[in-house]
């Protein structure tokens, strides 16, 4: 009995710990199913494309996506050759020619997305002061994860009365961001882009693959490691039911 | 059975008489070593923990290979790590979610000890060397939370590094030798890694004097009187064994957390490079220092805050004189017992506080938690000792257990 | 525990069951431990970012007769010269079957134009000189390693000294007229 109240005090104990990521005051997210979510989760490939293509042709022209290589598209449905023909539309400044100077060459599928801007001053000089984070580890780096995304992509409304007063120029209200006011204009609106696919690309659509996508950015390893995990777990547990039985067992003669 | 004896035997006498290593693992944790026969799946712990400790330099060692301690390539060369390195995800996510683990086996370690007076004559000094452990396990952690280089890993430097400001005089002084420059940095980066990696061997030092200083009294047990003879048993097989089983539950919850929540015990701001121009909203340290943070901030003196928090660890030298008591297991102590509860919600209790601003609520339930936290220690455990009446307490371990109806 | 002791002298089903048991937990134990290895020792093979890098393309286009450029790759100098008709014809006209490691011209180049070896000597791994017009070229008019005096001939055999072999050849495909694929 005593053992089930320490064990139960321990586990409280446990309990707490993500109490931290509650924050006070903070936005109640509308909470998306992912296919990646629960114990077996996977990547939607098709998602993931699409995901990619809105970040390519919306995000990627103030975002950058830092610790992305092209040859990483690999993993989410793309051909070796497809990976090199894109990698090929952009440019790498390359130190140096035989003279010392920087020179321009194609990307390869091992060169990193590039990012917009050179440097962090001039993104936020041409972004009125502010910085467009990097987006590889977006979704990893803020609580709620996807489904913060995918709300705040989509959390634009015009300012309630009592904040119209308050927003300061170039800010942008957003019900999600912390604070409300954001630096970033709303940017999806349906048919904004034409999917490949085919699917009708309604802001919502776009922002849920976005999100998706930049989940993989900030976490490749996600479907390797729940699969790993399922078959580790069932290992352990065969282990653990055998070292039980084992002890019960030797324990039987000790009068305890 | 012949008196022969085959190659194999002989060449081992002969090594075993040169160096007495197996005979030594025997009397250690093997066979030779007579345990009480009655300790609880409490006494798991110190198990798990060495377990843990072997898990965490394994790991520890293959990602120092990967990893670059520099301001400009730590965050890069981590989430290299996580990408390109072959299983290095699975490597930083067991080192990570280790640390944690490691905290609560050794909490639950250290509780269990606070329950049944381990800590009592004559094992003060194997519960000072467990003290010491769990300082050199929080200066590794600390220091191995820094190495990321994210935007906690450098405001967690920072506002720790700052409390030996405090210290009158000379303060600012221990802190730029501290840092190595004039803030945190590259060089205050560069000895984090050196001491983090430098650090776990210290461990394995003192842990081999903790089991030494265990083996001189030999294992306190649930009832807290000393075990007669012919109520001890083996440790191999009994414990091992159980130990075992022990190992396996706690993989079961280890791995777990390692495959399906990796970063519920991290703070997603560790994702964001470290940026020394721009602090976080909300500057939280890991879970396992929140009750020493919360006592921390309970008060508004910074130096006297920074003298509690450490008193709050350090006093816990002193705990076996200041608790009066005789007995040991809180079984046989009606109002110690109730006051070892109190203790662990008022731990609870501050580890929560600790993660909440310091303002309203949960500032004045740390402050009554400090104030609990030491009263607990310096006014309650001295004076309980002298007004309890213990239980009576049983003649042998074997005693209660056959008088006990079967459960 | 007396008990116990004298049970052993009686094969009973329980201790056959206590053996099965305790076989199969340590076995599982071990198998659980050995895979658990693997993880951790291929962690340090190359990473995919290394393995990306593995291959490298390059364009010979700006390269002139009699010239030479080095191409780093896998973080070795591989040394590619486009070699003169003299130097070719120089390289071919020797008897290649007595020579240190007889090999011939043409098992050595896909075109004979370009002489593509890793820059690597085979003595102790120094990088040999003969690639810059300002270097020497040993003896044999190839390259000429400074740490012990080896001279490679323009074929990038081995001459002389104390190398064993000569300048090995990467695998290289030409991908067009002057683009190749190292790797």
């Amino acid at each position: 009995m005593r053992i089930v109240l320490f064990a139960a005090v321990a586990i409280s104990l446990l309990g707490f710990v993500p109490a931290k990521t509650q924050a006070a005051g903070e936005v109640v997210l509308e909470e998306q199913e992912w296919s990646f979510d629960g114990p077996f989760g996977r990547f939607d490939r098709q998602q993931l494309q699409r995901g990619f293509q809105v970040y390519r042709e919306v995000c990627s022209s103030c975002h950058g996506l830092d610790y992305i290589a092209f040859r990483n598209l690999q993993e989410i449905g793309y051909s070796e050759d497809q990976t090199k023909v894109l990698a090929s539309e952009y440019t790498i400044e390359e130190c140096c020619d035989d003279q010392g100077d920087i020179f321009d060459r194609p990307a390869i599928p091992a060169d990193y997305y590039p990012n917009p801007y050179p440097n962090a001053q001039f993104a936020r000089a041409s972004n009125n002061g502010a910085l467009p984070p990097d987006l590889s580890l977006m979704t990893k780096a803020r609580p709620g994860g996807p489904d913060y995304m995918y709300n705040l992509i989509i959390g634009y409304e015009e300012p309630p009365t009592e904040m119209a007063e308050e927003m300061m120029v170039g800010m942008y209200y957003n019900t999600v961001f912390e604070g409300n006011q954001i630096a970033m204009a709303q940017q999806l609106f349906d048919d904004l882009i034409e999917y490949s696919d085919g699917t009708p690309a309604t802001s919502d659509q776009m922002a849920r693959d976005v999100s998706a996508f930049l989940h993989w950015a900030a976490e490749p390893k996600l479907e390797v490691r729940k699969q790993t995990g399922v078959r580790v777990l069932l290992f352990t547990f065969i282990f653990t039911v055998l070292a039980y039985l084992l002890k019960r067992r030797i324990w039987a003669d000790v009068e305890h | 059975m012949s008196t022969e004896k085959g190659w194999g035997m002989r060449a081992f006498d002969w090594f075993e008489e040169r160096l007495p290593i197996v005979s030594f693992i025997d009397n250690s944790v093997g066979s030779k070593y007579p345990a009480p026969k009655n300790l609880n799946y409490f006494w798991n712990f110190g198990a798990l923990a060495g377990l843990v400790l072997v898990i965490m330099i394994v790991t520890g060692i293959l990602l120092a290979m990967s990893y670059t301690p520099h301001v400009d390539h730590a965050f890069q060369s981590v989430e290299r790590i996580m990408r390109d390195v072959n299983s290095g995800w699975l490597l930083r996510y067991m080192h990570a979610n280790g640390a944690s683990f490691f905290f609560i086996v050794v909490y639950i370690h250290i509780f269990r000890g606070l329950y049944y007076g381990s800590y009592k004559s004559p094992r003060e000094v194997l519960w000072w060397l467990g003290i010491i452990i769990m300082l050199l396990m929080m200066a590794t952690a600390f220091m191995g939370y820094v190495l990321p280089w994210g935007q906690m890993s450098f405001w967690g430097a920072t506002v720790i590094t700052n409390l030996f400001s405090a210290v009158p005089l000379i303060g600012d002084k221990i802190v730029t030798l501290l840092w190595g420059g004039f803030s945190v940095d590259n060089a205050t980066l560069n000895r984090f890694f050196a001491l983090h990696y430098l650090l776990p061997f210290v461990l394995v030092g003192v842990v081999v004097l903790h089991i030494w200083a265990l083996h001189i009294p030999g294992s306190n047990n649930p009832v807290g009187i000393d075990a007669a003879p012919q109520d001890k048993i083996p440790f191999h097989p009994y414990y091992t064994v159980k130990d075992m089983f022990g190992v396996g539950v706690f993989l079961l919850a280890y791995f777990t957390v390692v495959f399906w929540f990796p970063n519920i015990m991290g703070h997603t701001d560790n994702y964001i490079p470290a940026n020394p121009l721009s602090t976080p909203a909300h500057i939280v340290p890991e879970w396992y220092f929140l009750p020493f943070y919360a006592i921390l901030r309970s008060i508004d003196d910074k130096l006297t805050g920074v003298i509690l928090m450490f008193g709050s660890i350090l006093i816990l030298f002193v705990l076996p004189w200041l608790d009066t008591s005789r007995v040991r297991s809180a079984s046989f102590r009606p109002i110690y017992k109730v006051l070892f509860w109190v203790f662990l919600i008022d731990c609870v209790v501050l580890t929560w506080c600790g993660a909440q601003v310091a303002e309203g609520l949960p500032l004045i339930l740390s402050r009554v938690g400090t104030f609990w936290y030491f009263f607990h220690f310096l006014v309650l455990l001295p004076v309980i000792g002298w007004i309890e009446t213990p239980k009576p307490l049983p003649i042998s371990i074997s005693t209660p257990v056959v008088a006990k109806p079967a459960e | 525990m007396a008990d116990a002791a004298e049970n052993q002298t009686v094969p009973t089903e329980d201790e056959s069951r206590r053996d099965f048991l305790l076989h199969a937990t340590v076995a599982t134990g071990a198998v659980g431990v050995a895979m658990s290895m693997w993880p951790l020792i291929n962690s340090m093979n190359p990473a995919a970012d290394t393995l990306a890098l593995s291959s490298v393309e390059a364009s010979l286009a700006g390269l002139e007769e009699g010239q030479a450029i080095t191409i780093s790759w896998r973080g070795k100098p591989v040394f590619v010269r486009y070699r003169t008709a003299a130097e070719i014809e120089g390289a071919r006209s020797e008897r290649w079957q007595d020579m240190p490691d007889p090999q011939s011209d043409e098992e050595r180049v896909q075109n004979e134009k370009y002489l593509i070896v890793i820059g690597v000597c085979t003595h102790l791994g120094c990088i040999p000189l003969g690639q810059k017009t300002t270097e020497t070229r040993g003896d044999y008019g190839g390259y000429f390693c400074p740490c012990h005096g080896s001279h490679y001939d323009l074929s990038a055999r081995i001459r002389r000294g104390p190398a064993p072999t000569n300048l090995e050849v990467p695998e290289y495909t030409f991908l067009s007229e002057t683009n190749i694929r190292i790797g």
